[in-house]
């Protein structure tokens, strides 16, 4: 795990997620998913180039099933991006960078 | 500038990776363009990467999980030397000599790399119903991959389309979640190997509607329940479901070969008996691309094996000459 990636958990997701001052992408994940498995590296490459622009976390949903439910996911891997604490950006699947980097262009 | 390659291989599901631990071993240095990440389309990795237990694969005798079998493969093929390429080719001209190969513009005039041979192992992908409001609801109930999904649908009903290995196998890994699971099939029996579906039978979750094919999808935000109708006597009914995983079949992903590599009429790629040669010279096909009768993990690495020796002599026959 890279220290540019935040981990949250079912207690942490609310209080970063609110306070964080920056676009926040959690990515809802698990270790049973290959898709999701994908495109860590790929999260990771964003999180260390776009860190000034967009935060990049992960919840992993086995453990934060609640909140995975909160939000309605229904399929992994789900990025959701929070601006100001508010789903604004919901990406469902596994993409390519490039791809990823297009659908993200209005936060970075 | 292209950069010039002795073996270019296109694709890296079990046959691409295993032709690239051959053609490694061999020092022909080779690229592996392995596809870019996606959950309904090719990946690298392979159809495996959507997979759990990989239970008949030979050497592990307690089975292995797909996507770390694939990872395994992988970190084999990159110990010999193998480089690998995370971009999807997005055009070939095997027309000329060296083959021209592109990832990203295809319009680009110069081709991205120059291969002296080519290895062909896209594989295949999942077929769709391609029904109206289909693309829309993926993700939100309509599904292609049950390890990724099946999760989310704990105490839910559900149903799988399909009849083969992969819709029982889907259906018994989503009756871990799921409190019922009907599999819907067009014919009134399986084509699913025998100890699938004794498995099936005996799994009190799952449910069978036979003769039965999805004409609808209901609902607009998320999949609430499909149409669905009697293939003999032309009765519709409802099914109320929260989830559908499609498991019908596949199509090969041949499309950027079309014109220049002979095709069989359902799109795989022919490849002379015993061998892994195509109608050109010097590009050579192995996996699922060309498989459309075994489709095993274990079937598509022996054909990768035989597709980086067949590429191993022929180029040495080419340096002789």
């Amino acid at each position: 795990m890279s220290d540019s990636t935040t981990t949250l958990t079912a207690g942490t997701f609310d209080e970063v997620v609110n306070a964080s001052e920056k676009p926040i992408l959690v990515d809802f994940w698990a270790e049973w998913c290959g898709p999701c498995k994908m495109i860590a590296p790929i999260l990771e490459e964003i999180a260390s180039e776009q860190g000034e622009h967009i935060q990049i976390a992960k919840l992993n949903v086995d453990e934060a099933g609640d909140i995975a439910r909160r939000f309605e996911v229904m399929s992994i891997p789900t990025l959701i991006v929070f601006d100001e604490g508010v789903p604004t950006k919901r990406i469902v699947g596994a993409k390519s960078k490039d791809a990823l980097l297009e659908d993200l262009s209005e936060f970075i | 500038m292209s950069e010039h390659k002795e073996v270019v291989i296109i694709g890296s599901g079990p046959a691409g990776l295993t032709a690239a631990i051959y053609t490694a071993r061999a020092n022909l240095e080779p690229l592996v363009i392995e596809g870019e990440p996606s959950s309904t389309s090719d990946q690298p990795g392979g159809q495996l990467m959507l997979t759990t237990d990989v239970e008949n694969y030979p050497g592990f005798p307690s089975g292995i999980m797909g996507p770390e079998l694939m990872s395994n493969f992988r970190a084999q093929a990159e110990r010999f030397g193998a480089e690998l390429l995370t971009k999807k080719v997005t055009r070939v001209n095997l027309h000329t000599s060296p083959f021209e190969v592109w990832v990203g513009d295809p319009s680009s005039n110069e081709p991205t790399f120059t291969a002296e041979s080519i290895i062909v192992s896209t594989g295949a992908k999942a077929l769709m119903l391609n029904l109206p409001k289909e693309i829309e609801l993926v993700g939100h109930g309509i599904s292609t991959c049950a390890t990724c999904d099946g999760f989310f649908f704990k105490d839910q009903e559900i149903a799988v389309v399909g009849g083969g290995d992969s819709a029982i196998e889907e259906a018994m890994f989503l009756s871990r979640f799921a409190s019922k699971v009907t599999i819907i099939h067009r014919r009134d029996q399986l084509r699913a190997s025998k100890i699938m579906q004794d498995r099936a039978f005996a799994n009190p979750k799952i449910k069978f509607l036979w003769n039965h094919q999805v004409t609808e999808y209901i609902g607009d935000t998320k999949l609430e329940g499909v149409k669905v109708q009697n293939v003999t006597h032309q009765t519709e009914s409802t099914l109320n479901i929260s989830g559908l995983f499609i498991a019908i079949g596949h199509t090969p992903n041949t499309s950027i070969f079309e014109g220049q590599l002979s095709l069989h009429e359902n799109g795989y790629i022919k490849t002379e008996s015993d061998s892994s040669r195509t109608n050109i010279d010097g590009v050579f096909a192995c996996g699922d691309v060309q498989d459309f009768t075994y489709r095993q993990a274990i079937t598509a690495a022996g054909s990768g094996c035989m597709a980086a020796i067949d590429a191993e002599r022929w180029l040495e026959e080419q340096h002789a000459g």
